[in-house]
Parts: structure tokens; C-alpha cells; sequence
């Protein structure tokens, strides 16, 4: 954290002493990376309990750790797509907003007040306004930064709004207290709790563009560059995950029927919604951001599932859908050319025969996203099931499973595309030349991708020991 | 260890093939007919040396290797005699598939191999799987391939039929998947134990409700596979549009791993839910067997016809295995094998005859037989097997079939005995059609080349010794027969009263509230640890 915090100001500083794109590239590695060596490091240690605001437990730590291999693995697509699309100058700036983002992503994970929470969202969502606007000279990316701006800051209100509520009536804001204190009231206060929980759900539903709060993510994911949009998909979310994780289990708000209630509605909207609507896409950013709407809807089956075996699983899914996404976004950050991204269905014609280890890993990806067999994705959702059936969620696991049979349908179609024939694959537009690096970082996704899907073992070993 | 060898192997060689198909197209070819040699040589090894072992009743070789500890799922696979027959089938038709499309397949011929040897390493691993969890994992892993083999390699409607295909397989699969877990559940929170594996959830008592529920989901994955009426529409399609040896394994070995994962899972799984099943499994027995002729007769596409052959076929499948006897049960095994080799033969002569005139339109055949005497001649005897003619593989399980069922439910097999007049007609409309008549076009083509003779004369000699010497088969498979068939009668008197008693309260807690179950069994387990 104070690496990570520390580094900001040392790039910033570097940036103002020489603009050299590698220099800072490497620099912004280099701190991303010792970050990663502290979290490991502390791992193994006593949870650190700083006031009320913020407690360094294995929990936070793991989450922290995934977070920052994610901006690792995306600062080097970005590396890629910043060279290609973005010519000369404007690029250093990039990275220290890259990793302020992820210090907020990466304070939420082990805020328990409602102070923290707050200040760590905003660090992350206001880096993410420039982020997402990052690439000026093209129409899109002002048009998804605007849109965001004005949502977000519109969510920030709502989720600000029900805390107060809920200090109004509690006059508690750690996470804490509020489970000491929750039980206590009754009517018209209980009312007001209810009713700021309600309003925090809009808010967190927002962040984790949810159905019915999810009409930014695909104009985002599709305006913004891919680099960023994996963020968007992987860091931000899993953030808020791992927040809402913690927020729900501490202050036990699995008590209230009808917040699981509106949560359980949420997640069957968001499954249904992510995938029906994906199938219309023939844009492939577009498409992943409905497929990401959708995972985090199979996602809250296991949030729903509760205590233990829930947050388990839906800590496991998380870190096999970061994997994925981050798979799937870099193969169309890596075939992106100059002057425009690989975004539409037609780049990918025949990518198969043309370049069959890309077109290999992708398929990959998306087999993983499908919930495949071999691949890691069919063991994550083997894991959300076994949660949500254990919680005797029929209703959920079933939709899961009608739901991810729609999902087959477009990420099937995807890959059809990249297999299409000799007759006309020559009329598919040639993508951009893969770069080396990217190649291999993708290479390193897919093994563990595959590896996961064979020989999960070691990873539900190592989420289970996560309180 | 030899039959997670004989898995590993056929991947392996199927990697080996993809790579070295980027300098070669001879070389894939060579390594996947190595690779599957070495599989047929070590199951006729195995039916050699450990036959007198599978008259028990016992398994006659397994394997267990831990793989996922921390939710109960193991690596284990087990043979007997009913899996030692499909293994068989499944490298003696994987052998002829890599032959028949030896000069079919000009295109990706090593990324073809690697498809065809992992469709096989999923169903050798269907096969042999005796853990839940690793058989639904094999039972997935055959589909992508197959998918692949389908929509790069097949005729010209091939992306909507692997489509189709695939929606349809993945889609009950799924289903399946749900009830493993339920099953998984159930039997975790009335042991403590939770465990995927076969053996273990065998004595799973639940209400004959969920029971049922459960099971539904099996069987509809499995007659989703069997390609039973009303869910037999992928079918057609995938089979015509298929290349002639995605069409050999898909009838030839998919279609039985619906057969054998009731025979297997659901009857010894659910013996009391089967019965109530019974009756409306037969019934659609029935009606495919009926329906299937009937649009076999009616079509002008030569792939197509056989391949609603096969639905009819597999019709006597299902009406053979919920007979609960020992004969019927006895024929479904012989029908599968036979089955898989006439209806493999017949794609195979389609599939060549589709290769050389370059349409399976049976309007502009007819009078073939005078310019291609071998392949009529050969025509003609899977022709006459799959019509069930005395002295071949078919009529033997077809006779067994419906004598089991006669004895089980006398109107229905005397309808379903219609089918096999409807079979006459058909299958003479094949010969018809293509061999005989008049010629409607003059057709410039070859007979039978050497390898394809060769092909083809192994198969008449299989499908002849089977009806021959049918015994060689049914002593295999009796054992297992047996003891499925035990299971089912024997759980049917028993479980209702006694043990279903104590459980009902237990039961309730499951399905309707639903405790958090495996948490806590693992707090307690790692309780013990401490």
C-alpha cells in the first residue's frame, strides 16, 4: 500500500525529471511488482487492525495481491496499445493513473468503515474518468468518460446518501459496530436502515454495473481503450467485490430477507439481461462488457449463498474471471492496429489459420467465459453451483445454468468466426501484428487458465484458508 | 494406471498430431493410427488376460488417483465388461475413422487429428469414469472436438448443424450437471461425506420425489445423446453435415454414451425412480423406433436416412433398458455394438459415395451396382444387417431386445415389432435407390480402393462374428448385466420402507431450506486436522 502510494509521487516525479515512455513503463513496473512482494510477504502474518477504518487481514491481502497482478498483466497491454495508438506524447501520465486507480481499488479491499470505503472508491473512480477519456482525439472515449462521469458521480451520491441514513440511525459508520447495532432497532428506524441499505445496493450495483444499473458499462467498455476497459472489468469490479464481500459478512446483512431478497432479483436480471443482450452484439468489446455483466450476476449466486462456502466461491470465481477477461481483453488489445482497435467481428475471419496460437488462446478465453470443461471458467462455475445449491438456491443455479447456455450461443458464434474458411477468410480485415511481450503474457494467462481448469487443487486450498 | 495410460495416450498423440501437422499431412495420420493401435492392443490384452476375473461381478482393473481433495472429486476409472466392449468399439471404430478419412481430409489434417483423438480420449474416458464429477468433466470434453469436427470439416450446412449440436448436448449436459451436484449434496448431508464418487453414492437414499427429480436430469441428458424422440432433432442434421468420420463416431460411439450412462448411472443410481419411469421411457422407446422408420423412409438425403436408421435403432436401446431383465439388457449391449458397426459401415459407404459423385441426393443415384459391384455387394450386407437378417450382429440384439421386453410389457413390444417391418422397408429402399434401378445419371467413379476394402471387409467380418458367435460379447457383459439389473430389482423391494424413514427429516432440511452443507462439513474436517 505505501509502496504502491509512495510510487505514485516517485513516477510523478520521474515523469516531470524525463518524459521516456519505457522509463516510466519500467518504473510503474518495478513498483507494481514490489507492491505485490510486500502483500506476499504479509500474507502469512496477524491480521493489522488500524482503527476502525482498516484491517490487513489474509482476506485483503489476497484480494490486493490479485488486484495488482491484474494492473501488472494490464499496464503491459496498456505498454502495447499506448505505443500503437497514441503516438507521440501523453503517455507517461497513463501509468500514474493507472496505479492510483488501483490504490483505490486496492484500499477498498481492507476498508471496514464506511470512510474508507467511500475515500477509496472515489480515488478509483476519479482516476478512471481521465482513464476512460484517456485517448481525447477520439469521439468515443469523451463520450464514455462523460457518461461515466455523470453516473458514477450520480452512484457516489446514492451510495453517500445511504450511509448517511444509515448514521442517522445508527450513528455508526465501521462495519463493526453496525453489526452490533443493526439488531437493535425497530420500526421507522428499521425502515431507514432498509432504506439506506437500499440505497447502497444502487450504488455498489452501479460500480458492479449490475442489471438494472448496468447502461454505462458496454458504451465505457466500448469508447475506452482496451487496456482500460480490462481495468474497468477486472480491477474495479473485483474491488468492490471483495468490499461488498466484507461489508455483508461483518455486518451480517444476510439477516434481512428483503435485502438478499432485492439481491437475489438483481442476480437473476443481471444473468438473463448480460446474456440475452450479448447475443445481439457483433461489436467484441461490447460483447464482453454484456458477458461481464452476466459473470457477476452468476458471481452474486454465490454472494447470496452466504457465509463460508459462499464467499469462498465467489472469491475463486473471481480470480478465474479476472484471469479470463484479462485473456480475452488483451487478444483484442494485441490485435489492435494504429489506427483502430480489433473490435469488430470481422477482424477475427479466419484468425484460426492466420494466426493459430492467438486465435488458439482466444478460443481459450472464451471457452473459459463459457464455463467449459478443462478450462478453469468450468470449475469456477462447478464451485459457484455447489454454493448455491448448498444454500438450496434452486432457483438461482438453475437460471445459472439456462442463462450460461445462452452465453454458449455468441461465444460459440466468436469462435465460428475465427474458424470460418479459405474462401473467405481473405475478405476479414488483417489485425495488427502481435507484439512479442503481449504474446507471452497471454501465453502465461492461458496456461494458467488451463492449468486451473485441470488441476485446481491448490487455489481452493488457498481461498478456503481466507476467513 | 493403464487407463488413465490409455487417455493420456490418445491426447498425447493428439498434441503430437497437431504439431505435426505443420509439416506434414502423412505424419498426423500415422501417429493418431499408432496411438490408437496401442489402445485396441491393450483392451483386446485386457479382454485376453482378465476375463475369468469379470465373471464376480467385480471390476476387473481401476485406478484411483486424488485430484480435487478439498470437494471429495477423484480421479478414478474402473472397467468391466460392459465398459471393456465400448472400449473396444470405441478404438475399433476410431481405427477405421482415422483410415476412412485418410484421403477425405486435405485440410488442417493435424489440427483434424487432434479433434478425432480427443473427441476419443472424452469418450474412452466416459467410458471408464467411476467418479461423478470426472464423468461429466469427459462427457464435456468430448463435445468441443466434436463440435470443431463438425463446423470446420463438414459439408456445406455445417456451422448451423454444429450449432445445433452443441446447444443441444451442452444444454442437457448441464441439466446433468445439476443433479450430479444435487446427488452430491444429498449424500454429503446424510453421510458427512461428501464425495462424487460412483461407488460410494450408490446407496444414496433420498424421497422418492427428489429422486425422481434428479434423475429426470440424467435422463434427459442421456436420451438427449440417444438421440430419443422428441429430442432427436440435432440428429439428422449433425450427422449428414458431419465428415464421413465425425459421422462414424458420432453414431457409432456418442449415441452409446447416452445408452451407457443409463445402463451405468441412472438404473443403479435411481432403481426405484426408474421404474417409475418405466412406462413413459418405453413408450418413447417405441415411438422413435416407429417415428425414426418413418422419416428414414422419407428422406432423399442418403446421410440423412441412416441417420434417422439410427434413431429408430436407438429407440430399441431404450426399450431394451428399461425391460429390467437380463435378456433385454443382454441385447441393448449386443444392439450398441452392433449398431455402432453396421451404422458406421453405412456412413462409410455414404460418406465415400458423397466423396466420389459429390451429392447424397438419393433422386440422382440408382443403377450403381454395375459400376461399382464391390461396394453394392458390401452395401447389401450392412443393408441386410440393419434390417435385422438372421446370421448378423443386428438381428441377435433386436431378438433379445424385444423378447426381454415382451416379457415386460407385451402391447408395447408388439407395436414396437412393427419397427422392424418398417426396418425392411427402408433399408431395401436403400438398395434401391442407390445400387439398383435406373441410372439416372452417368456417374464417372471408382469401386473401392484397397485401404477402403480393407475398411470394410473388417467390418463385415465383425458384424458376421457377431452374429455367429454372440456369446464371445454376451460373456463379457453378463456380469455387468447382471449386477445392474440386481440393483434395480433389489433396491426396488428394500429402500422404500426401512431406511427411507429415518432420512425423510434429514431430506426435508435439504431441498427445502437447505443448510449450508459442505461448510460446514469441511469446519468439522478441518477441525479434525487442528
Amino acid at each position: 500500500m505505501v509502496i504502491l502510494a509512495g510510487g505514485i509521487l516517485l513516477t510523478l516525479i520521474l515523469i516531470a525529471l524525463r518524459r521516456s515512455h519505457l522509463l516510466i513503463f519500467t518504473a510503474a513496473e518495478i513498483i507494481i511488482l514490489a507492491a505485490i512482494v510486500a502483500a506476499l510477504l504479509h500474507l502469512n502474518q496477524e491480521p493489522q487492525i488500524i482503527g476502525d477504518i482498516i484491517v490487513v487481514d489474509r482476506f485483503g491481502l489476497y484480494y490486493q495481491i490479485l488486484l495488482l497482478s491484474a494492473t501488472l498483466v494490464i499496464s503491459i497491454f496498456s505498454y502495447i496499445s499506448l505505443e500503437r495508438l497514441f503516438s507521440d506524447k501523453r503517455k507517461e501520465e497513463y501509468y500514474v493513473l493507472l496505479m492510483l486507480a488501483t490504490l483505490g481499488s486496492s484500499m477498498m479491499v481492507i476498508s471496514t468503515h464506511f470512510i474508507s470505503f467511500f475515500v477509496s472508491i472515489e480515488v478509483l473512480t476519479i482516476s478512471l474518468y481521465t482513464l476512460i477519456s484517456y485517448y481525447r482525439e477520439r469521439d468515443k472515449a469523451i463520450e464514455a468518460g462523460l457518461k461515466y462521469l455523470v453516473l458514477a458521480a450520480m452512484s457516489s451520491a446514492f451510495l453517500l446518501f445511504g450511509m448517511a441514513l444509515i448514521y442517522a440511525v445508527s450513528g455508526q459508520m465501521s462495519f463493526h459496530a453496525l453489526f452490533a447495532v443493526a439488531t437493535n432497532y425497530s420500526g421507522s428506524s428499521n425502515v431507514m436502515l432498509i432504506a439506506g441499505a437500499g440505497l447502497m445496493i444502487v450504488g455498489i450495483g452501479f460500480k458492479l454495473a449490475l442489471v438494472p444499473f448496468h447502461m454505462w458499462a458496454p458504451d465505457v467498455y466500448e469508447g475506452a481503450s482496451s487496456p482500460v476497459s480490462a481495468f474497468v472489468a477486472t480491477v474495479s469490479k473485483g474491488g468492490v467485490v471483495a468490499l461488498l464481500l466484507r461489508f455483508f459478512t461483518m455486518t451480517d446483512l444476510y439477516r434481512y430477507q428483503n435485502v438478499m431478497l432485492a439481491f437475489t432479483v438483481i442476480a437473476l436480471l443481471s444473468m438473463l439481461a448480460g446474456n440475452l443482450l450479448a447475443l445481439q452484439q457483433r461489436n467484441v468489446k461490447r460483447l464482453l462488457a454484456y458477458s461481464s455483466i452476466a459473470h457477476l450476476g452468476y458471481l452474486l449466486v454465490a454472494f447470496i449463498a452466504g457465509k463460508g462456502m459462499g464467499v469462498q466461491a465467489a472469491t475463486f470465481y473471481i480470480t478465474i474471471y479476472m484471469l479470463t477477461i484479462l485473456g480475452a481483453f488483451g487478444v483484442v488489445t494485441i490485435l489492435s492496429k494504429t489506427d483502430s482497435e480489433a473490435d469488430g467481428t470481422e477482424y477475427y475471419k479466419g484468425l484460426f489459420w492466420r494466426r493459430p496460437l492467438l486465435a488458439a488462446l482466444f478460443t481459450l478465453f472464451l471457452l473459459s467465459l463459457a464455463g467449459i470443461p478443462l478450462t478453469a471458467g468450468f470449475i469456477g462455475k462447478y464451485f459457484l453451483l455447489t454454493a448455491g445449491l448448498g444454500n438450496g438456491q434452486w432457483l438461482l443455479a438453475f437460471v445459472l445454468v439456462a442463462s450460461s447456455v445462452i452465453g454458449l450461443f455468441y461465444y460459440l458464434r466468436l469462435i465460428v468466426t475465427m474458424i470460418s474458411q479459405d474462401e473467405d477468410y481473405q475478405k476479414g480485415l488483417s489485425p495488427g501484428i502481435p507484439s512479442k511481450g503481449g504474446l507471452l503474457t497471454l501465453m502465461v494467462l492461458g496456461i494458467l487458465v488451463l492449468g486451473l481448469g485441470l488441476s485446481p487443487g491448490w487455489l481452493i486450498d488457498l481461498v478456503r484458508t481466507l476467513p | 494406471m493403464i487407463l488413465a495410460g490409455l487417455i493420456i495416450l490418445l491426447m498425447g498423440c493428439g498434441v503430437l498430431a497437431w504439431l505435426a501437422g505443420r509439416w506434414n499431412n502423412t505424419l498426423p495420420r500415422i501417429i493418431s493410427l499408432f496411438g490408437i493401435s496401442i489402445q485396441l492392443l491393450v483392451v483386446v490384452w485386457i479382454w485376453l488376460t482378465h476375463q475369468q476375473g469379470s465373471v464376480t461381478g467385480q471390476w476387473i482393473i481401476t485406478y484411483t488417483h486424488s485430484w480435487i481433495p478439498a470437494f471429495g472429486i477423484q480421479i478414478k476409472f474402473g472397467i468391466d465388461g460392459l465398459s471393456l466392449l465400448m472400449i473396444a468399439l470405441t478404438a475399433f471404430l476410431g481405427l477405421l475413422s482415422v483410415l476412412t478419412s485418410w484421403k477425405e481430409i486435405k485440410h488442417r489434417v493435424g489440427f483434424f487429428h487432434f479433434n478425432l483423438l480427443f473427441v476419443l480420449a472424452g469418450i474412452t474416458g466416459v467410458f471408464l469414469s467411476l467418479d461423478l464429477f470426472l464423468f461429466y468433466f469427459s462427457w464435456e470434453v468430448m463435445l468441443i472436438p466434436m463440435y470443431f469436427l463438425i463446423s470446420i470439416w463438414g459439408n456445406e450446412n455445417r456451422t448451423y448443424a454444429s450449432y445445433k449440436f452443441f446447444l443441444f448436448t451442452q444444454g442437457s449436459g448441464l441439466l446433468m450437471f445439476l443433479s450430479i451436484l444435487g446427488l452430491y449434496l444429498i449424500h454429503g448431508h446424510n453421510t458427512g461425506i461428501f464425495t462424487f464418487d460412483y461407488e460410494q453414492l450408490l446407496g444414496t437414499v433420498m424421497q422418492p420425489q427428489t429422486a425422481f427429480l434428479l434423475m429426470l436430469g440424467f435422463v434427459i441428458a442421456f436420451i438427449v445423446k440417444l438421440s430419443t424422440v422428441p429430442f432427436h432433432s440435432w440428429l439428422p442434421d449433425a450427422h449428414t453435415q458431419a465428415p464421413t468420420a465425425g459421422s462414424v463416431i458420432l453414431a457409432g460411439l456418442l449415441l452409446k454414451t447416452g445408452a451407457y450412462g443409463l445402463i451405468r448411472f441412472v438404473l443403479p443410481l435411481f432403481p426405484q425412480a426408474s421404474h417409475q419411469f418405466a412406462p413413459v421411457a418405453m413408450v418413447l422407446g417405441v415411438v422413435s423406433i416407429l417415428y425414426g422408420a418413418k422419416l428414414a423412409f422419407a428422406q432423399t438425403d442418403l446421410k440423412r436416412l441412416i441417420a434417422y436408421i439410427s434413431v429408430s435403432h436407438m429407440g430399441f436401446i431404450l426399450l431394451g433398458i428399461y425391460a429390467f431383465n437380463e435378456m433385454a439388457m443382454q441385447g441393448v449391449v449386443m444392439q450398441m455394438v452392433a449398431h455402432g458397426i453396421s451404422t458406421g459401415a453405412l456412413f462409410i459407404i455414404a460418406g465415400t459415395l458423397h466423396e466420389r459423385i459429390q451429392t447424397r441426393d438419393l433422386g440422382q443415384m440408382g443403377g450403381l451396382w454395375a459400376k461399382i459391384p464391390k461396394m453394392g455387394a458390401l452395401g447389401l450386407v450392412f443393408v441386410m444387417a440393419s434390417l435385422g437378417f438372421p446370421g448378423l450382429g443386428n438381428f441377435v440384439a433386436e431378438f433379445l431386445i424385444l423378447n426381454g421386453s415382451f416379457m415386460a410389457n407385451q402391447k408395447l413390444t408388439i407395436i414396437a415389432t412393427l419397427g422392424l417391418v418398417a426396418a425392411t422397408i427402408y433399408a431395401l429402399r436403400i438398395m434401391q435407390k442407390v445400387f439398383y434401378g435406373k441410372e439416372q445419371k452417368t456417374w464417372v467413379i471408382a469401386d473401392f480402393s484397397i485401404r477402403e476394402m480393407g475398411i470394410m471387409i473388417t467390418l463385415v467380418i465383425a458384424v458376421v462374428w457377431m452374429g455367429l458367435f454372440p456369446s464371445a460379447v454376451l460373456t463379457v457383459s453378463r456380469p455387468s448385466v447382471l449386477k445392474v439389473i440386481e440393483s434395480v430389482a433389489d433396491r426396488k423391494a428394500q429402500t422404500r420402507e426401512a431406511q427411507l424413514h429415518r432420512q425423510t427429516t434429514l431430506e426435508q432440511k435439504i431441498t427445502m431450506t437447505g443448510a449450508s452443507l459442505p461448510g460446514h462439513h469441511w469446519n468439522t474436517n478441518s477441525k479434525k486436522a487442528n
